[in-house]
């Protein structure tokens, strides 16, 4: 089990997501950033007495949730890639904690296709595939639409060639 | 429904199913009448309590045999050619039907009302995840359990490879009973006991009086020796309780194995239990270590198989032990035996990890250990002297024990290829040293974080239908542990993977 010369890495998966991702990224960040936000800026305009200590944490997370939304989606955009083979699914993701994921087909039990309320207005669509496994499933977040319903059709089609018994 | 399968002959559960849960309910409800009754004694007295309490639990009791008597009308079950049909239901009745090909494990259970009977409870269950993959038998008699237990196992299977033995595998040996005091559940079940105390004694209204009572034993004694003997005392009780718990779990231990690929376990002193585990769904085995009895040098035996009941009852129940706390030698040699190897991959020699893994983990230690002590230094310099002398019996005490525990876990860190079977172990506090088939692997997860790849370490996770799910080789250098990937698991992670020439050298 020797290493070898040279070093092994793992090589980024081939396809990007798509450019609209950054966007919803954003708005997420922005949303998940307003809801403590508002409330406390609302009672510190309200609140005279207690104004300092409302609109500090509120500015201190506005400023940090502006700045993740602005820094992180751009970052996961060049990190967040995935791929489809004729064997396997294999997806990396995160930026700060990387993670690469690989579902052969033969083990592959269901694909779903799911586009939350957000991600439609963006045009985008999530696909799930999931493997015997609880831990198993592999998620590629940000698809546009098309992409995502012909990936979901595809990877139907080769689970279903793909011999195997899932588990 | 399949009409292919010929009609077997539909079966009932046994009618004495009546007797056992009127006699089940009328327990509860004396044990919950005696506070009852005291509580109703200071609105009326003492015969018309009774006289209420009697009537309501005469009411309750009824209340329960009827409710089971029309479950058990409404309840049929057949074992067909190809089917397995379970009718049931009060109000809305439900079925349900598996498919005997499906069907991976068939468990017998019967508390000791039930062994008094002469019955058993069966589940049958198909491996699924979710509860309807379950049926449940609530009881039939103990020959018509084994009966079922035999006749849904027993198929023409292809019996695995390699080292073969059949019939008995481990018996319980006595002495074993020595690890019991120092698992977890000896200083728990003191505190249970302790608690127990004061509020049995708050229900009869006498709590006050037994801290009274308490406190003036020791009313010579200073401080320190009052909480001393208090703790001794609730260990004592902790530690005879395990005793008795263990007794209970495990006492007529046997695993066998039974023609045809099954493994079964069967154990219990009051309440009897069987498990049956189909050795085409073994995935291998977990080796389990949890401080106390490490340091004994003893291990328990887990199955990692896919299909082991998943639910609430059978996680407290250890479902998959296949062996209690035992010298490691015989946990190997058993653990040998259940893979049908030679010899046992829970002992194959590991790769050690990196001198940075023990870095990460002196670090993560020490930070979780000195947080709470700045804490109350920073604290004790704003307000109060005393905080800043409990600050430094904590980091007296916290901190060296943080780095023990960090060495610890770094020296515990390894894994190995070992013939069909990967073997990953981590864990200080409960070492794990997973040996799973490499045929069972359904997928990886590799993860890196930013220190990591500074240091050089990835984290590989093999994931699998069976066991927990996932299996973790945690902070292996980067290049070998991703050539363990993909040596486990040929051709699978290999088309991802990018051999770089080294860079000047």
């Amino acid at each position: 089990m020797s290493t070898g010369e040279g070093t092994i890495r793992l090589r980024p998966p081939r396809n990007t997501l798509d450019r609209r991702a950054v966007g919803w990224w954003r708005t997420q960040w922005l949303l998940a950033a307003a809801v403590p936000v508002v409330p406390l800026a609302v009672l510190g305009a309200l609140i005279e007495a207690a104004r300092f200590w409302l609109l500090l944490p509120a500015a201190v997370l506005a400023a940090a949730g502006t700045a993740a939304a602005v820094l992180l989606p751009v970052w996961w955009f060049r990190t967040h890639r995935w791929e489809i083979t004729e064997d396997a699914v294999y997806v990396r993701t995160g930026f700060f904690r990387q993670e690469w994921r690989i579902a052969p087909m033969s083990r592959i039990q269901t694909v779903d296709t799911v586009r939350g309320p957000l991600e439609q207005l963006f045009g985008l669509s999530t696909v799930t595939v999931t493997t015997a496994s609880a831990k198993g499933a592999v998620r590629i977040e940000g698809l546009d639409h098309e992409v995502a319903a012909d990936l979901a059709r595809q990877l139907t089609r080769i689970t279903r060639d793909t011999p195997g018994d899932a588990t | 429904m399949s009409t292919a399968a010929p009609a077997g002959d539909w079966r009932r559960l046994d009618p004495r199913t009546v007797l056992v849960s009127a006699l089940v309910v009328a327990g509860v409800v004396a044990g919950a009448a005696v506070p009852v009754t005291l509580g109703l004694t200071r609105w009326s007295s003492r015969p018309a309590a009774v006289l209420q309490m009697s009537a309501g639990a005469a009411l309750v009791i009824g209340a329960a045999a009827g409710v089971d008597r029309v479950r058990w009308h409404r309840t049929r079950y057949r074992v067909g050619e190809e089917r397995v049909d379970l009718h049931t239901g009060l109000l809305v009745v439900k079925r349900r039907s598996l498919a005997r090909e499906r069907i991976r494990t068939v468990d017998l259970t019967a508390h000791p009302l039930l062994r008094v009977l002469g019955l058993v409870t069966v589940r049958i269950g198909t491996g699924e995840q979710g509860g309807d993959s379950t049926l449940e038998l609530d009881p039939v008699t103990r020959a018509e359990g084994e009966r079922l237990r035999r006749l849904l196992l027993e198929r023409a299977s292809t019996v695995p490879p390699g080292f073969h033995r059949e019939g008995e595998l481990a018996v319980l040996d006595p002495r074993w009973i020595r690890y019991a005091p120092v698992s977890f559940v000896a200083p728990m079940l003191g505190g249970a006991a302790a608690g127990a105390v004061l509020q049995i004694s708050d229900w009869v209204g006498a709590q006050g009086e037994v801290i009274a009572w308490v406190a003036d034993r020791f009313r010579d004694t200073a401080l320190l020796w009052t909480i001393v003997t208090l703790v001794l005392a609730a260990l004592i009780a902790g530690v005879v309780g395990a005793f008795g718990l263990w007794t209970e779990m495990w006492w007529n231990y046997r695993l066998e194995r039974e023609p045809g690929g099954t493994l079964r376990v069967r154990r219990g002193l009051f309440t009897s239990r069987s498990i049956s585990v189909e050795e085409a769904r073994l995935r291998g085995v977990d080796l389990v270590e949890p401080l106390g009895v490490r340091l004994l040098g003893a291990a328990r035996l887990d199955a990692i198989t896919t299909g082991l009941a998943k639910d609430h009852e059978a996680r407290d129940a250890d479902h998959n032990t296949l062996l209690p706390v035992a010298p490691r030698e015989r946990a190997d040699s058993v653990a040998a035996d259940v893979l049908r190897e030679t010899a046992t991959p829970t002992a194959a020699p590991l790769v050690r990890h990196p001198s940075a893994a023990r870095g990460r983990r002196l670090r993560r230690s020490l930070a979780a250990s000195v947080g709470p002590v700045l804490v109350l230094a920073v604290l004790g310099t704003l307000f109060t002297p005393v905080l800043l002398w409990i600050a430094l019996g904590c980091a007296v005490v916290s901190v060296p024990l943080a780095v023990a525990l960090a060495l610890d876990a770094y020296r515990g860190l390894g894994h190995a290829l070992s013939g069909r079977y990967l073997v990953t172990r981590s864990g200080t506090v409960r070492r794990s040293t997973a040996a799973l088939e490499r045929a069972g692997v359904i997928g990886w997860t590799v993860r890196q974080s930013v220190f990591q790849r500074r240091a050089g370490l990835l984290t590989v996770t093999a994931t699998t239908a069976a066991g927990g799910g996932a299996y973790t080789v945690y902070d292996a250098d980067a290049a070998e542990g991703l050539t363990f990937a993909a040596e486990a698991v040929p051709g699978l992670l290999e088309p991802f993977l990018e051999r770089t020439a080294h860079p000047g050298r």
